[in-house]
């Protein structure tokens, strides 16, 4: 009896490793739709919105693969994954792609044998506190109650940030994001901290958003990005490039309003090649020429899927800072269409 | 000798081997089937494992137990035993561990008391009494242990104060007992005991640890305990003597008291207080919320489990004994302690044994609360952290297993003490 509960573990982890092998690309199109792993919920960046469609900035990163693939936006199976599951659910091929504010970092790309596809969103870790504290820096938190998500890259940079600066606290690990705002409003902890974009996303959901603050101090570097299996290069190519190409439209001023112009062919050869007019870059992706067109049709470019979701314009509220263009001094920066 | 040897032994003529005898011989068939089923497991053994390995070979991972020795990196606020973020993976899970045995233990012996309670009590003729403990049975066995431990606390964070509440002139709560215990919604904050004379101090340096003090205060407990067994057996042997229970009341409070009283007083016992400073309360003992949750959602949840095995076993004595017991004169309390309870336990310690194990394994519902168990240690954040799912899960089942058979062990020298000795 002993030994079945080993065997059935053992089983579970061969079946789950034997699904990571074949061809994703063929497999999303046999299947009709694409499994995109998400956040279990957090405003502006992956939410179910009042009919149950899941709206956010990560969402259409998933809308645009699927329309380039399937051509069709709405044929995506979203799978809401915690911090915990996440990377056993891309691992084991529950999900083809994580689009889930997910940190690029070293361990994950190389140990844990996932390849990032690119950056969607710079992000930092921050500090929020009830106003009411009268905390104006993080480095006066000594002694303080912290809530954490589990599981993440913030809870290494929490115990890092403390022990550099020499002073302590009390982690309270929490499962999901949710949970952990339920707990820092009734007070069961003084601090939440989480990536910057994050804390301004919940904030903006809470009662009094004014009573709260984040502090200035960014403990670390979040580049956040969608990511795929290790191993099949041709499923990679096509999320780093259709993400790619939602970067170039905003660049090279493609958006959803001139897009069906722009579609009939210009004067620009890298807006034809990126719209298929010129060229076939979609054959070499094993999609067809319109590809990039149907992905920036979703919601159109990036600098406007930012806008819609999180942009300054929505209860988030966040600047574009690092997330601008490269060519207005920010990081968003894409590798030419050519 | 030679003619006993060569004598026949048996009229029946000496039967040879046959294969056909392994299905048709009813005294080799089970063997055979044993054997097809022993060989068809270890195949699927062989396959499913290679299967394992090979997969992971081709997904380009290995086994690997090096993460245990490599610095963790992230922090436990429930610390039993030294660790901080630098410590390895291991000692994280050591502490996981400990702390999936602090909440266990104490989950069990809670559970052992609000059971047997129930268990009696529900079998009272008092209506009411009986109808509420019923209620109790029937409302805690049918939710989930899960819901009750996400519902306590929720209550516990929402309904009792924030540490900022306690500050200012005109607070909005205030410390309880004297002013020595603060309920909070992050826990509860109470006196901690602190030896001024400790025997870990030397001269000039200041006790790390108060390990041996307590060492001292336990060795006097055994003292009292061995006395107050001897002046138990004493007064039985009088009684016995001349039927006449002299009173020992006096002397087991005094055993009780003195020996211990005299091991405080020379230690220096103080208590230290603890007070609001910064962000909570800092100093004296602190009982984290997270825990108190746990602890309390599997007790009540597993109580009524184990009232319903008391209800049982004390059903099972027939009531021919409590009839006889009341005809010899005992009052129903004596009746229950000395004739019924001692007979009943032999049917509910077997039960008793799969519910101190169920306690152990839900115990790993920990982290819905953030209670840092060994599964949200080293099942949890270790596993995330490296990565290594398979191996941090083998590990987890290892110490699982490893945990219940020693409860398991140890119930069981129990039960053979308490079980019906045959003469």
């Amino acid at each position: 009896m002993k030994k079945s509960v080993f065997l059935g573990a053992l089983t579970v982890a061969g079946i789950a490793a034997g699904a990571a092998a074949a061809g994703t690309l063929d497999d999303v199109k046999a299947r009709g739709k694409l499994n995109c792993g998400v956040t279990t919920g957090v405003p502006g960046f992956a939410e179910p919105d009042a009919n149950g469609v899941w709206q956010g900035f990560d969402v259409a990163v998933c809308r645009a693969v699927a329309a380039a693939v399937l051509s069709d936006p709405e044929a995506v199976e979203f799978v809401p994954t915690t911090g915990k599951t996440r990377f056993t659910a891309l691992a084991s091929g529950e999900i083809d792609m994580l689009a889930r504010n997910t940190t690029w970092t070293f361990s994950r790309d190389v140990d844990l044998k996932f390849e990032f596809t690119g950056v969607n969103y710079y992000d930092g870790q921050g500090f929020m506190v009830p106003k009411e504290l009268g905390v104006t820096s993080a480095k006066e938190l000594d002694g303080a109650t912290v809530c954490i998500q589990t599981g993440t890259t913030t809870e290494l940079n929490l115990a890092d940030f403390f022990r550099a600066n020499n002073i302590s606290y009390e982690p309270v690990p929490i499962e999901t994001g949710a949970e952990a705002v339920q707990q820092y409003n009734a007070g069961a902890c003084d601090v939440y901290t989480t990536d910057a974009s994050a804390l301004a996303a919940q904030r903006a959901n809470f009662e009094d958003p004014s009573a709260h603050v984040i502090l200035p101090e960014i403990v670390s570097k979040e580049p956040l990005g969608p990511l795929v299996r290790h191993g099949d290069n041709e499923w990679a190519d096509i999320v780093r490039w259709t993400l790619n190409a939602l970067v170039t439209a905003e660049e090279l001023g493609v958006t959803s309003v001139n897009l069906a112009e722009l579609g009939g062919g210009s004067d620009n050869p890298e807006v034809n090649r990126l719209l298929g007019t010129e060229g076939d870059l979609g054959a070499m992706l094993g999609l067809d020429k319109e590809w990039a067109k149907r992905a920036i049709g979703v919601a159109g470019n990036y600098g406007e899927v930012f806008e819609k979701n999180i942009g300054e314009s929505t209860p988030i509220g966040l600047a574009r800072g690092l997330n601008a263009q490269w060519t207005d001094g920010g990081l968003i920066y894409s590798p030419p269409f050519r | 000798m030679t003619t006993l040897a060569d004598a026949p032994v048996s009229n029946t003529p000496k039967e040879s081997f046959r294969l056909a005898m392994l299905l048709n011989d009813t005294r080799y068939r089970s063997l055979t089937f044993q054997f097809i089923a022993l060989v068809a497991i270890i195949a699927f053994m062989a396959f499913v494992g290679g299967n394992l390995v090979r997969n992971l070979a081709e997904a380009g991972l290995n086994i690997s137990y090096a993460f245990l020795g490599e610095p963790a990196g992230y922090d436990i606020n429930q610390r039993p035993i030294e660790y901080d973020s630098q410590s390895s993976h291991g000692r994280a899970a050591v502490v996981g561990l400990l702390n999936t045995l602090i909440v266990a233990f104490l989950a069990c012996m809670t559970a052992t008391v609000i059971g047997v309670v129930a268990g009696v009590l529900r079998l009272s003729n008092n209506w009411l009494v009986s109808k509420v403990m019923s209620f109790y049975v029937e409302i805690f066995r049918n939710v989930p242990v899960l819901i009750w431990i996400l519902i306590i606390f929720s209550i516990m964070i929402n309904a009792l104060p924030g540490p900022r509440d306690f500050r200012g002139d005109n607070p909005t709560a205030s410390m309880s007992f004297f002013d020595t215990v603060a309920f909070t919604n992050r826990g509860v904050f109470g006196p901690a005991p602190q030896f001024t004379n400790s025997f870990g101090a030397t001269a000039d340096v200041p006790a790390t640890s108060t390990g041996l003090d307590w060492l001292i205060v336990i060795a006097a407990l055994m003292l009292s305990f061995f006395v107050a067994r001897a002046i138990r057996a004493w007064a039985t042997k009088t009684q016995e003597a001349t039927g006449v229970r002299p009173a020992t009341w006096h002397m087991l409070l005094a055993t009780w008291v003195i020996p211990v009283g005299i091991v405080l007083t020379f230690l220096g016992l103080t208590w230290e207080i603890p007070a609001l400073r910064g962000f909570n309360f800092q100093g004296g003992m602190q009982i984290r919320g997270s825990l108190i949750a746990l602890w309390f959602a599997l007790a009540i949840y597993t109580g009524a489990f184990i009232a319903e095995n008391v209800r049982a076993g004390i059903m099972a004595v027939s009531k021919g004994q409590t009839e006889a017991a009341g005809a010899l004169g005992l009052r129903p309390n004596l009746i229950m302690s000395l004739v019924v309870l001692p007979q009943a336990l032999r049917v509910i310690i077997p039960p008793l044994i799969s519910q101190y194990l169920n306690i152990t394994k839900n115990s790993s519902l920990a982290i819905a609360v953030g209670y840092m168990d060994v599964t949200g240690t080293l099942g949890g954040i270790t596993l995330l952290q490296t990565g290594r799912a398979i191996e941090t899960i083998l590990l987890l089942m290892l110490f699982y297993l490893t945990i219940s058979l020693l409860i398991s062990a140890v119930m069981n020298v129990f039960n053979n003490s308490m079980k019906l000795k045959e003469r």
